[in-house]
């Protein structure tokens, strides 16, 4: 039997992996989700059809999502994911022993249940009591906290679907109200590559640009999202990415990671030319 | 002959058979399909194309329909519960013209609201009817116009008893109703047609939580505009008319300036769109309830901003509210409503319908989605947060009443001459000048220029508000009556 995974990441680019088989296929109350079993990725969980993670690759992500942040403020307490449905974000931050609380906002609660189910790897971490799940709209509940928050981590899908409001000038304002006054913003930044993806990626770091004092992207390499090449952005209050962060502090805590480490961390603000420039180009509207 | 319920689109069906026919068109439109303009068939797309055709034997024809096209208009009739529904393409503004050419010929009086669409003063200055204006109650706080008394009506009525309709707005923009209903009788007792535009109500003819319909009313003529809440395409329209009217007159009205190559994509969208309002209505409107409810109480706990509804109710000049409408006044943070509109569009990508000085008005419908609401009462809570202001000198009200010299078509006619518009308090304006939109004028042809007015028209000008109307373009002239 040949079944293939296949994801269209423009309309003359087709990525796709042999899969072994579905494990779960459903439609929530927001978006189709399914769950593959796959040889070379291992387990792929997609909405409407659109690739969110793999099992394999999948570190790539949450931990850059999660170590860069977590490595500059000096002592984050309470933290706030946004999505995430899959877990893997919370996953990342209950490893550090300082951690007091951290407020998942997911609006669509099958995510998760799948992810608990058939990513237990990933959604390891839902059962701990520094958890609290709110099954409900980002903007929504965004626009009633007020500094409350040491890191926000805006964990979305892409800005078409569900995840279209954690896109807008009015989330990411949102966001500043909610942080204290030396808080951190990361979120998942789109691709600077294909036209599309390069786009909403602009127009994203245009509105955190607006919101932040301090913006800026850095990138990883996550071999099943398009290109490959993907961006997260950093937007804070107070502290700078590189030169507020503390390796030291960082290194003594002896988190294990299998791709963040500090000397990457310092690297991965270094962005290529057309990516500078893209970036650039949205700053000067500003 | 067959008989059709609702779930029918007779239009829908001709259209399709028409395809499967595949016809040569050695006719009219000249792009053959889509096949002569490649560009065009790229961006609206061939479905689109293929079936922008002109009227045929089985596609019926607007001007003297016989078949498809009657048999929707029956359906529509029978849906919206009128004695005859006319599809109009020319937007409506077609239709409330149709409604005045058909009540009033020249020199015949009829009583209407100042704030109505131009589209009605419009009417006057082809056919010659002479308004008896009434002037719309205003809410000091909100500075919106609002329904006409009851009382107003009867008095206007009793000094005009020679008055040959009565023109309600049902709703206005803001959602605001008059007691359309005792309106109706009153005027029936005098002999009067009661005609409504009804352009921001064809919603309320499917649900029992809405105001009054105007047909349901006793209404002699009502303008429905089925591409705002009824999710037709833009421009497409439907007249309803009940059984004191001749549909054979109303017939020959309309067709004096309507189109004799009416669109077969407007035509569709309302032969749809009535279906979908006669099988769903009910519960797409329970959901656009739903949405403007959660919309409103979110927005009042931002605080400062006011999203009105029902409590304006006062029995008489806001005889009732439609729920489904979502209006904020904003003058409380320190900002005009066209002032936020500019914000929401420049700086949140969400656009509006309209800000006035004080309020905005968000419109909300059969294609919204939660999420957009959250957006905009996000996008909202954002603004005051960013850009409130305290302590600035701000106009109160977006209605002044108006003098009325003369009749609108004589002063359109008259000599007049173009002056600065500094110049021209005291004297008679001969055009329009109005906020677009709501569209409703500040200025109609036939009215005294006062310094309030002209004031007006500066703020207005100042905050951005798009004014249009006058033969100068950029409003520093305006024409006048020698």
């Amino acid at each position: 039997m040949d079944l293939w995974y296949m994801e269209q990441h423009t309309p003359n680019v087709k990525f796709s992996v042999k899969v072994d088989k579905q494990l779960y296929s459903g439609m929530s109350d927001f978006q189709r989700i399914d769950v593959f079993e796959s040889a070379e990725f291992g387990r792929i969980l997609t909405l409407d059809g659109f690739l969110m993670l793999t099992e394999k690759d999948e570190f790539i992500y949450h931990e850059m999502i999660v170590h860069v942040p977590m490595c500059v403020h000096p002592d984050p307490k309470k933290v706030l994911v946004i999505g995430g449905g899959d877990g893997g974000a919370v996953r990342e931050l209950l490893r550090y022993p300082g951690i007091e609380a951290i407020d998942l906002v997911e609006i669509d609660e099958a995510v998760v249940e799948v992810s608990k189910k058939y990513l237990p790897g990933v959604a390891s971490g839902f059962s701990d009591s520094r958890v609290r799940c709110h099954y409900q709209d980002g903007l929504k509940f965004i626009r009633r906290v007020e500094d409350e928050y040491d890191i926000i981590i805006v964990d979305s899908t892409d800005p078409f679907g569900p995840g279209e409001g954690l896109f807008t000038k009015e989330f990411y304002g949102n966001c500043f109200k909610a942080l204290h006054a030396d808080g951190i913003m990361v979120n998942q930044h789109e691709s600077p590559y294909y036209k599309d993806d390069a786009y909403a990626m602009q127009r994203a770091h245009k509105r955190i640009v607006q919101s932040f004092p301090y913006s800026r992207v850095y990138q990883a390499h996550i071999p099943t999202y398009p290109s490959g090449h993907w961006l997260f952005g950093f937007a804070s209050k107070k502290y700078h990415p590189v030169r507020d962060a503390d390796w030291d502090r960082w290194k003594k805590l002896g988190i294990k990671t299998r791709y963040y480490n500090t000397n990457l961390h310092a690297g991965a603000f270094a962005l290529p030319t057309y990516v500078e420039e893209l970036l650039k180009d949205v700053e000067s509207e500003c | 002959m067959e008989f059709f319920t609702q779930d029918r689109v007779p239009i829908l069906e001709a259209l399709e058979k028409m395809k499967i026919a595949r016809l040569v068109p050695f006719d009219v439109p000249g792009h053959k399909r889509g096949r002569g303009n490649a560009e065009l068939t790229e961006f609206l797309g061939d479905k689109c194309l293929s079936v922008d055709v002109n009227s045929m034997k089985m596609l019926d024809n607007l001007c003297h329909p016989v078949s498809v096209i009657k048999e929707a208009q029956e359906l529509a009739a029978e849906a919206f519960k009128a004695a005859h529904a006319f599809f109009m393409v020319g937007g409506t503004t077609s239709a409330v013209q149709a409604m005045i050419l058909t009540a009033c010929k020249r020199g015949e009086k009829i009583i209407i609201p100042r704030n109505v669409h131009r589209s009605a003063i419009n009417a006057m200055i082809l056919c010659g009817a002479v308004p008896v204006y009434v002037n719309p109650q205003i809410d000091p706080a909100l500075g919106i116009s609002l329904g006409m008394s009851l009382a107003d009506v009867r008095k206007a009525i009793d000094e005009n008893p020679d008055a040959k309709a009565v023109f309600v707005n049902n709703p206005t923009y803001y959602g605001i109703c008059s007691d359309i209903k005792s309106i109706a009788e009153l005027a029936h007792e005098h002999g009067m047609m009661l005609l409504a535009d009804e352009a921001h109500g064809s919603h309320l003819y499917f649900s029992d939580k809405l105001p009054a319909a105007a047909m349901h009313a006793g209404a002699d003529m009502a303008a429905i505009s089925m591409h705002k809440s009824g999710g037709s395409l833009t421009q497409s329209s439907i007249l309803l008319i009940g059984d004191r009217v001749s549909e054979g007159y109303v017939h020959k009205i309309i067709n004096l300036t309507q189109t004799t190559s009416a669109s077969y994509l407007l035509m569709v969208s309302l032969d749809i769109s009535r279906r979908n309002m006669a099988l769903n209505g009910a519960k797409l409107v329970d959901n656009i309830i739903d949405m403007v409810q959660y919309a409103r109480d979110e927005i009042n706990t931002i605080g400062d901003y006011y999203a009105y509804s029902r409590e304006l109710i006062n029995g008489d000049s806001v005889y009732d509210f439609d729920i489904t409408k979502l209006a904020v006044f904003t003058r409380s943070i320190g900002l005009a409503g066209i002032e936020v509109y500019d914000l929401l569009r420049d700086e949140y990508d969400i656009q509006t319908e309209f800000g006035d000085i004080a309020n905005i008005l968000a419109y909300v419908s059969v294609g919204d989605r939660l999420k957009d609401i959250e957006r905009l009462v996000s996008a909202l809570s954002e603004i005051r947060r960013n850009y409130r202001q305290t302590g600035r000198k701000m106009l109160k009200a977006e209605y002044i009443s108006p003098i009325v010299a003369c009749p609108p078509q004589e002063a359109f006619y008259a000599d007049m001459e173009s002056l600065p518009i500094g110049e021209t308090a005291g004297r008679i304006c001969s055009e329009f000048v109005m906020c677009y939109p709501p569209g409703i004028p500040i200025l109609a042809p036939g009215e005294i220029i006062t310094e309030e007015i002209l004031q007006y028209i500066q703020y207005a000008k100042k905050k951005g508000c798009s004014l249009t109307g006058p033969e100068s373009m950029d409003i520093k002239y305006l024409n006048v009556m020698k």
